[in-house]
């Protein structure tokens, strides 16, 4: 019996800026069809390690496989044919104010040829109705929309090409609560629906136990603990039992500047 | 002493940096103009916001140049009774100099401007990013139809600036300063040359590129949000005029230099 390949595996990723090391020998696996949720303190390289995988930020050293195959040392365009598999939703939307919201939705399959834009406008109208929008929103510009509803269009972007893994940096950062709690039900919908992969990072406990089934906390550029993310709040890592219960007094200390 | 070297040296090799990093993205603007996909729509809108909407101010420079140049080169020729070179230094001076010159000026203040900041904005608010996540290059998307859009649509702007120039040097000098219709009509054309025309038409697509170079490279680099996106639009217009008036005398040594 062979065991499984992961989707997503990190060995030994370095990056510095300068003299600043943000990552520190990352090593991660993401196993398919589950949603692993990478926790971590501001500045902890979170975002950088997702830009690394999405071939935004070149990183020093280290492999990244998607399905076994190392993006780092591939062909250009091998390597973006496998990054274009990939879905982000970025923290603050990153929609594309001077298109209007249908023309948002569709951009990656529009880029990729795969569709006219008569059947593109369609198409994202079925689109936004999974992450519960009318079509008559495609008409407005992201201008119009308020944050919750800009959270909506962006993941419809993410999902639209129904991509095979997907990325969600801080995805309820800027929400309330309850639209939150919405955001996350629609992720977890749709990344069940598509049988993708996730990757999730945040630093609300809340939504990382609502996305994942597997969980991972960075601290100073490393890996420090992982686990199931039901034993987050219980994990017996003093770190991640600081991090998790938001506990002042502990081993992180952080970094106060007058 | 060495402090003072020391700075020279700093300033020297940032200005290197600089000059190759600029050359870099200018090269790699054009080369994504010759490889496949092409943004057509990206081009017509580029060419829209340079061309058109640039068409008032542009227009409205020329015509008072020209109502100026009449009044001030005859104020100068009366005194030695040289009044008939009027007309010759008019179409002369705006076909030439003025014309691609002030044009440029005036189409850096107002695009240049706006494609630094748009650019910047779309940085520093992931925008880039995310064309990137959705299989499209930035530089093919956003970088060369501005490049290709600035050489075109700014030797048409020439066009017209030539044409109302040397009107309003007709008004003046017919309607103010009592000169002959025919006799000024017969002067201008007489005294222009197709060269004079062409010459300062090659200076405008120049002029437009540099224009579309500098907006691009400066937004496409601005870091730290609206501070930052603020320093790329004000460095973006300072550094286009400069290069304006820089090549301005390259070329005109090119064409005229006997």
């Amino acid at each position: 019996m062979t065991a499984a390949v992961p989707k997503l595996r990190i060995r030994g990723l370095r990056k510095s800026f300068g003299d600043k090391r943000v990552l520190d020998g990352i090593d991660l696996d993401v196993m398919p069809r589950t949603s692993m949720v990478v926790i971590g303190g501001s500045g902890s390289g979170k975002s950088v390690l997702l830009k690394c995988v999405l071939g935004l930020i070149q990183p020093d050293a280290g492999v990244i496989e998607i399905d076994g195959q190392d993006v780092l040392r591939m062909r250009r365009a091998d390597a973006e044919a496998a990054r274009a598999r990939i879905g982000m939703l970025f923290q603050n939307g990153a929609l594309f104010d001077s298109l209007p919201v249908w023309e948002n939705v569709a951009f990656g399959l529009l880029a990729q040829r795969r569709i006219d834009r008569r059947a593109a406008r369609e198409r994202a109208g079925e689109i936004l109705a999974q992450v519960g929008l009318a079509a008559s929103v495609g008409e407005l510009s992201p201008a119009e929309l308020s944050g919750g509803m800009q959270k909506r269009v962006a993941l419809a972007r993410a999902i639209a090409a129904q991509p095979d893994m997907m990325f969600f940096d801080e995805p309820t950062t800027g929400l309330d609560p309850i639209m939150g709690a919405v955001i996350d039900g629609l992720i977890v919908d749709c990344v069940k629906r598509l049988g993708s992969t996730a990757v999730a990072i945040t630093h609300d406990m809340a939504s990382a136990r609502r996305i994942g089934d597997a969980a991972a906390m960075i601290h100073r550029g490393k890996i420090i603990w992982s686990g199931p993310a039901s034993a987050l709040m219980d994990s017996g890592n003093p770190e991640v039992d600081q991090f998790t219960h938001g506990r002042r007094e502990g081993p992180i200390q952080m970094e106060l500047r007058r | 002493m060495l402090d003072l070297l020391a700075a020279v040296g700093r300033a020297s090799l940032a200005a290197c940096r600089f000059t190759g990093q600029l050359a870099i993205f200018g090269l790699s603007g054009l080369s994504h103009l010759l490889r496949p996909p092409f943004y057509w729509r990206m081009f017509g809108r580029a060419l829209l916001e340079i061309g058109y909407f640039s068409l008032p101010v542009v227009a409205l420079t020329a015509i008072f140049t020209g109502m100026v140049l009449a009044l001030q080169s005859y104020t100068g020729f009366a005194r030695f009774s040289a009044e008939g070179a009027v007309a010759s230094v008019v179409v002369l001076s705006v076909t030439r100099e003025l014309g691609p010159v002030l044009a440029g000026l005036m189409v850096a203040g107002r695009v240049g401007a706006a494609m630094a900041a748009e650019i910047g904005t779309m940085r520093v608010t992931d925008q880039i990013d995310a064309l990137s996540t959705l299989s499209t290059n930035p530089m093919k998307y956003l970088v060369a139809p501005r490049l290709l859009a600035g050489a075109i649509a700014l030797p048409l702007l020439v066009i017209v600036a030539d044409i109302l120039g040397v009107m309003g040097g007709y008004i003046i000098a017919t309607f103010k300063l009592g000169f002959n219709q025919a006799f000024y009509l017969k002067n201008t054309l007489d005294f222009l040359q197709p060269t004079d025309v062409i010459s300062g038409l090659a200076k405008a697509a120049v002029f437009g590129f540099i224009i579309a170079l500098m907006g691009c490279f400066q937004g496409y680099n601005s870091r730290g949000g609206a501070q930052g996106v603020g320093a790329a639009t004000t460095a973006a217009v300072v550094a286009a005029s400069i290069l304006i008036l820089a090549f301005d005398y390259v070329l005109t040594e090119m064409f005229f230099a006997r």
